[in-house]
């Protein structure tokens, strides 16, 4: 398995196999990442942090990714202060970056930027999400965090929920979740079902998926991935709080699940966990977050070539 | 008889069976109005056919190369290719959409990079032919209606 050069654009571009390496060598980068193991494995080496839309988590994970391993971090936070302002194209942008670097990561607001970007650079390109398209890199941290918090990915049952329609991470995941053969639950408000492309697609991968609008049955659900609904879509701020008010999550709801269910959140969150579940042991979503420092290492440390 | 409506030509391209109406979008899609060849071209609108009326469109001097002019194959999918040499057909091809459009059919989607000021060109790739279904290169939705996006 190769992975030195290659782009990271879309969790489609990987296969099965190559997920699980990912992973692997994600898992041998949890003492490094958590700062009990001090590491030199990128020294000399530049990652450009180009965020032409701002983001907390993710530039911030792949930063530290890289500084954890010994390499170096050039870029900007937001568009404000480049030279795009002026009118450069994304184009010029990433062919000027990629002299000074050796990968790129970035988010951009506009859908198909990081395959742009991949065409354009000679270096590895890794999307840090391109407006409503691709976020590979959240999905291959939701499953390492699965994969860490139930001992194996395969074998679980998975609710998506929240807003599966416009909630990007989710089509990524439920595809990512079909390729291991998981059977899921899209629960959701009505106005905001997964798109039917990607319930076609996963029924096509041979998993069973049901469509709920409620909470009720999740009893047998090993995993409830939880994604915020946003105000902005709702015209009527009435409609909006008692549609997000019957998918938030609480102890009451916690009562009804497996005793062992494993809560997981992109974060962002608002209120669709309640903060009392935060000391739980189902509450997953904070080592969620911080698995994506192990998983950027190691995306990190593979497109360049380092690790194999 | 062979059935010869404009002045035959010499050598060169003949593109026979265009639906009525759409040679001059032939023209455009081939790029013929942006850097006009040297060579002469007739077009021949409402022509009458054995199956009904068509258009075809004349070039002289000139073989177009047939993964170039499958392009049309969009607006006109039952176009054929003829080339001439010395006055007969030596040559012909029916169109096939080719497996990737460039430049021919814009995004839907007003957020995709393509339809933003990067230097590219809109790229669709073709998933299947018959229903035809493309997909944009860089976004990746499908438009519903695809002739009404046709640069
Ligand atoms: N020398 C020529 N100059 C101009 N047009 C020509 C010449 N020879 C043939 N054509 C045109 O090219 C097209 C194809 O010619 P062909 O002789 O193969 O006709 P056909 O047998 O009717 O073919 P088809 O079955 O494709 O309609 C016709 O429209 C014909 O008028
Ligand atoms: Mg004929
Ligand atoms: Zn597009």
């Amino acid at each position: 398995m190769n992975f030195k050069g290659r782009d990271v654009i879309s969790i489609k571009d990987f296969s099965r196999e190559e997920i699980l390496h990912v992973l692997d060598v994600a898992e041998r980068m949890l003492p490094i990442a958590e700062g009990k193991e001090k590491s030199d494995l990128l020294h000399g080496y530049i990652m450009a942090s180009l965020f032409f839309e701002p983001s907390t988590r993710t530039r911030l994970s792949f930063e530290a990714a890289m500084k954890r391993l010994g390499g170096n971090v050039i870029g900007f936070a937001r568009p404000g202060t480049t030279s795009l302002k002026k009118g450069e194209t994304m184009a010029d942008t990433i062919r000027t970056a990629e002299s000074y670097c050796d990968v790129i990561v970035m988010r951009h607001p506009q859908e198909g930027s990081a395959r742009l970007a991949a065409d354009f650079a000679s270096v590895p390109i890794i999307n840090g999400g391109d407006g409503a398209g691709h976020h590979p890199t959240q999905c291959l941290l939701d499953l390492f965090t699965i994969k860490r918090e139930k001992g194996k990915i395969e074998g679980n049952s998975v609710a998506l929920i929240g807003d599966l329609k416009y909630g990007r991470t989710v089509h990524s995941l439920a595809y990512a979740l079909a390729l291991f053969g998981i059977d899921m639950k899209f629960i959701s408000p009505p106005e905001l079902q997964m798109p039917k492309e990607v319930v076609e697609e996963c029924r096509e991968m041979g998993v069973e998926i049901n469509i709920e609008n409620s909470l009720d049955d999740i009893g047998d659900m090993d995993v409830l991935y939880v994604t915020r609904i946003q105000k902005e879509r709702f015209p009527d701020p009435e409609e909006y709080s008692r549609v997000a008010g019957s998918y938030r999550i609480d102890r009451k709801l916690l009562e009804k699940a497996k005793k062992d269910v494993t809560i997981m959140h992109p974060l962002p969150r608002v209120d669709e966990i309640s903060p009392e579940l935060d000391s739980t042991p189902n509450a997953a979503y904070f080592r969620q977050t911080f698995n994506g420092v192990p998983v950027r290492m190691a995306l990190l440390a593979l497109v360049l070539g380092v690790v194999e | 008889m062979k059935e010869l409506r404009v002045q035959p030509i010499k050598d060169g391209t003949v593109i026979d069976h265009i639906p009525p109406g759409n040679a001059l979008k032939v023209l455009h899609i081939l790029g013929m109005e942006r850097n006009l060849p040297e060579s002469v071209i007739s077009i021949a609108i409402n022509v009458k056919g054995k199956r009904g009326k068509k258009d075809i469109v004349k070039i002289e001097n000139r073989e177009l190369d047939t993964q170039e002019v499958n392009k049309i194959a969009l607006i006109a999918p039952n176009a054929t290719i003829n080339i001439i040499r010395n006055y007969e057909v030596v040559e012909k091809h029916r169109v096939k959409v080719p497996d990737e459009l460039v430049g021919i059919v814009k995004c839907g989607n007003p957020n995709c990079i393509s339809n933003g000021r990067e230097p590219v060109e809109s790229r669709f790739i073709v998933k299947s032919r018959e229903p035809l279904r493309i997909k944009c290169y860089y976004c990746e939705r499908e438009p519903e209606d695809i002739s009404s996006q046709i640069i």
